[in-house]
């Protein structure tokens, strides 16, 4: 989206990142199996209006930075027996996650 | 608590029902009003989520996909002064009246 070059990015592609456990009171689109968990950041996708805002008639100004994080499914789930290998894909504005300090990478 | 909607990974009683329907005639009017509400910058599809969200629980379980549709256009056509809840109860009682509808 036009705007999205010069503004400034938190986090690259293969950032290990958590996702912050709150649960506000306002309109919020993270799911709540995901918060606290550790995941990477895929890719960079682009400046869009804040929803959290526009829900309650703001105007979503200014576009938050949006990335596609990765996690495993195994780490989502009690006992998911699929395959270990399954992923999830799930697009997170930039204020949601935090860069991940422990080592590891990925998990609760 | 997570809300209502927020239903990842809730367990169910019974497999999800994944059959299609025949729309209702009203089915069709919702989608075309959230339609029409959006194009006119009175709800935007975030408005439109907030409103589903703020339900109630037992309200939100009971309602059903456009039922739901219907109440989140409530709460905005009210929460706007595009309508009354008075407005939109008398009109909804004369309708019933009209077509003998008494559940």
């Amino acid at each position: 989206m036009s705007g999205a070059s010069q503004l400034a990015r938190a986090f690259s592609a293969g950032d290990s990142v958590r996702v912050r456990d709150e649960t506000p009171s306002h309109h919020h689109r993270t799911p709540h199996y995901i918060k606290a968990r550790r995941g990477r950041v895929v890719d960079f996708i682009g400046a869009y209006l804040n929803s959290e805002t526009r829900a309650h008639s703001g105007d979503g100004l200014p576009m938050v930075p949006m990335y596609r994080v990765e996690f495993d499914m195994a780490d989502l789930w009690d006992e998911y027996a699929t395959s270990s290998a399954d992923k999830l894909w799930i697009d997170l504005y930039e204020h949601w996650i935090e860069h991940d300090t422990r080592s590891g990478g990925t998990g609760r | 608590m997570t809300a209502p909607h927020d239903r990842g990974g809730w367990p169910v009683d019974e497999p999800i029902d994944r059959d299609e329907h025949e729309w209702a005639d009203w089915e069709r009017m919702t989608q075309s009003l959230v339609g029409v509400l959006g194009a006119k910058g009175i709800m935007n599809v975030d408005q439109m989520r907030r409103g589903i969200e703020s339900m109630g629980q037992a309200e939100y379980e009971s309602a059903t996909y456009f039922e739901r549709w219907s109440a989140t256009i409530e709460t905005r056509l009210v929460e706007d002064s595009v309508l009354t809840t008075e407005e939109i109860d008398k009109r909804t009682q004369e309708l019933r009246d009209r077509w003998g509808y008494t559940e």
